[in-house]
């Protein structure tokens, strides 16, 4: 199925074995991932299990202990640091509540990519990016500023400002975190429409499996460093790979135990000294 | 029974803590599992550390100053950024100097006097506020007013960002984050250090002058004659400007470092800020002494 | 903050510690006379400079004429060799007598040019011939002392 997904369309980030560790502590085992042109990919998995590290490595903002992720081709950790620069102007990312700059107002901020990289006049660029805030529904909020935005606002912002230059790779970290369920499906919606219209391809890190799953075409578990399961949304709901089971049901026990290992099981701590006596 | 039961309590109790204790630890139980250091050790152990991480983030900031310069293109050339910087840092910080310089000024002019008088050397007042004010209290104090003020503020600005990871979306919008924000605070701060420098002196000689001239009645001539005749414009205007100009690069340096290399947490900003401001003051204090000892040793 | 305010802030920001810096300059410290260019060196010589250091006035008439650039000693006769730069506005008498005087009782000490009427001038490097030593304190006193001791000598003979 994930041979066929990957063969049916061009892939732009293929992640090869990647490994990666923090001081000596192995975040990242030999993962593999490719995500094809123009889909929407969700990779998923219990929180610290290196979703956020992985986009941060396809980002070029970390260097892999082992293995490879290529984009476009490129393989990014040996890319020189102005190719590295010309690759991040074609993507966009969509930080965990947001990252908008603060000392700027809406406007501003999703002005900041076209100013810094393009010589558009600011009549051009005043359309541009009116017609992006028109597009995230927040066009009549371009003066404000974030301190003045809720949540699901900010990261609507955010999502224009990630789209500005019109890049060919958008990487969402936890873009449902924390909203209320008319922002979680707006800006789900959202997600899906600015990748088909701008044809490009979406990584989004998330452990938010209702709303993803709804929008996605490919999804990557992870857990303790390695892909333990693949597949799209239909797949997965159907799946009996018990790991997959606890995830997308919510279980609270299975492979991913309850309770945190101690030295000694609770039981015999309590009963301990009457033991055999 | 009752006692055998104890016995094996306690032995069972006794192997748990064993298991779970840390290996380092006071005294000596003979039945350590690893090996057991003494005090001293563990004190030259944690002592070393220390050095060997203060040495590694010394020689960090040293990289961090360089690249600092190398990325200050787009500060100098957008000069937009570092004169928004400059309001920030500097204008803000009017206020404070002006009020400050006063009061030093005035309270120098009333001890000065009360100290020359014995000497029947009273007119002489204009020059000790003078001196005092343009070769050292001026640059000085006003260097440690601007790190308690601006410099706390940048540090909080700049960690902050990076605790909401403004820096990094920076980074992958392919901007880099040390020419756009840290460049035009780092050099906002070194072009207005000598100037707040000089209000400082500036408000100090007339805090002084109001103080003995008009409070006390010290001759107004003999004030500002005297004051003209021994103040020498290289000598001592141009050393203390020389001093502040030093003193704004070594705040700005730390302010900015300080907050890049903060913890992406609250505590991580807060303790970022407290360590700019002891930094900073420490190193005014004692890059006071050694540009002091240079300019000052053959008078 | 739009741009105007403030960069019209940060202009005032800086126009007034420009300012300040003039003022310090001009109203505090001396500077109009820091060119080194515009002056010719002399030289004398002295028995005892007293308390004159590099950079002391030179004055004729009370006013400022010139600044002291070295002091060293002739090894020779042990005399003390004051080198100083006079400004090139103001030109002496051979005959000039250079005196080391103190500016006040406890204050700084300068060196006093007392004109003669020589018609030709000092010139570039020349030595000015007539010196008189400063007035070392303790001497003074025991001269007094001694003279006294003298006077009250004679009036025991008497």
């Amino acid at each position: 199925m994930a041979a066929a997904i990957s063969r049916s369309r061009e892939t732009l980030v293929k992640i090869s074995n990647l490994s990666f560790a923090y001081d000596n502590r192995p975040i990242l085992s030999g993962i593999n991932m490719e995500i094809p042109r123009g889909k929407v990919v969700a990779i998923m998995g219990s929180s610290g299990c290196g979703k956020t590290t992985t986009l941060r490595l396809i980002g070029g903002q970390l260097k892999p202990t082992a293995g490879k992720v290529e984009v476009g081709g490129k393989t990014v950790h040996l890319l020189g640091s102005d190719d590295l620069y010309e690759l991040r102007r074609r993507m966009g990312m969509l930080f965990q509540f947001g990252a908008l700059f603060t000392d700027m107002s809406v406007y501003d901020n999703v002005a900041f990519q076209i100013r810094e990289h393009t010589d558009l006049p600011e009549e051009l660029i005043n359309d541009l990016v009116l017609m992006k805030l028109h597009a995230v529904g927040l066009r009549g909020a371009h003066c404000l500023m974030p301190t003045e935005l809720s949540g699901g606002m900010a990261r609507r912002v955010a999502l224009a400002r990630a789209v500005a230059l019109d890049p060919m790779l958008i990487m969402y970290d936890e873009p449902f975190a924390g909203l209320d369920p008319i922002s979680l499906s707006i800006i789900g919606d959202l997600i899906r429409k600015l990748n088909d219209a701008l044809g490009a391809s979406s990584i989004i890190v998330t452990h938010d499996v209702q709303e993803s799953l709804k929008i996605v075409d490919y999804v990557y578990f992870v857990s303790a460093g390695k892909v333990v399961a693949e597949g799209t949304p239909d797949e997965l709901k159907a799946s009996n790979d018990s790991y997959v089971h606890q995830f997308i049901w919510g279980e609270a026990d299975g492979p991913v135990p309850f309770h945190y290992p101690a030295p000694q099981s609770y039981a015999d701590k309590l009963m301990g000294p009457r033991h055999g006596g | 029974m009752a006692d055998n039961q104890k016995a094996k309590a306690a032995a069972s109790q006794k192997k748990l803590r064993n298991s779970l204790a840390s290996p380092r630890g006071p005294g000596g139980h003979g039945q350590r599992l690893a090996p057991e250091r003494s005090l001293l050790a563990q004190a030259l152990i944690h002592l070393g550390h220390t050095v060997t991480d203060r040495l590694w983030r010394l020689g960090f900031a040293a990289h961090f100053f360089v690249a600092v310069l190398l990325h200050s293109g787009t500060a100098l050339r957008r000069f937009q950024l570092t004169i928004r910087e400059i309001y920030f840092s500097g204008t803000l910080s009017i206020i404070i100097i002006l009020v400050s310089g006063l009061f030093v000024g005035m309270v120098l002019g009333l001890q000065g006097y009360d100290t020359l008088e014995r000497y029947g050397s009273s007119e002489a007042l204009g020059v000790l506020v003078a001196l005092s004010l343009v070769r050292e209290l001026g640059p000085v104090v006003a260097a440690l007013l601007f790190a308690s003020r601006a410099g706390a503020a940048i540090t909080a600005e700049i960690g902050l960002m990076k605790a909401t990871e403004q820096i990094s979306a920076m980074e992958m919008m392919a901007v880099n984050p040390i020419a756009r924000v840290v460049a035009p605070r780092f050099w906002a701060g070194v072009i207005s250090m000598p100037l707040l420098a000089a209000l400082f002196s500036a408000m100090g000689i007339f805090g002084g002058y109001l103080v003995g001239v008009k409070l006390i009645g010290v001759d107004v001539g003999s004030f500002w004659s005297q004051m003209q005749a021994t103040v020498d414009f290289r000598e001592d205007v141009l050393n203390g400007v020389i001093k502040s100009f030093v003193f704004g690069i070594l705040i700005s340096w730390i302010a900015v470092f300080e907050g890049y290399d903060a913890d992406p947490t609250a505590e991580g900003v807060s303790r970022a800020t407290t360590r700019t401001v002891v930094t900073s003051s420490l190193s005014v204090l004692a890059a006071d002494f050694i540009l002091t000892a240079f300019m000052f040793r053959g008078l | 903050m739009n741009r105007a305010t403030l960069d019209l802030w940060v202009g005032v920001f800086v126009a007034i510690g420009l300012g300040s810096l003039l003022f310090l300059a001009l109203k505090v410290g001396n500077l109009s006379f820091a060119a080194s260019g515009e002056t010719y060196q002399l030289q004398a010589k002295f028995d005892n400079i007293g308390g004159l250091k590099a950079r002391a006035a030179v004055k004729s008439a009370g006013v400022v004429v010139g600044r002291v650039a070295q002091i060293h000693l002739d090894p020779e006769a042990f005399v003390a060799v004051v080198t100083m730069n006079v400004d090139n506005r103001y030109k002496f008498p051979r005959d000039t007598f250079a005196t080391i005087n103190t500016s006040g009782l406890l204050g700084e000490q300068y060196i006093g040019f007392d004109v003669g009427g020589d018609t030709e001038n000092l010139k570039d490097g020349d030595t000015v011939k007539k010196t008189q030593s400063a007035v070392v304190l303790e001497k003074l006193i025991s001269q007094f002392m001694f003279d006294k001791a003298a006077g009250d000598t004679g009036d025991v003979k008497k």
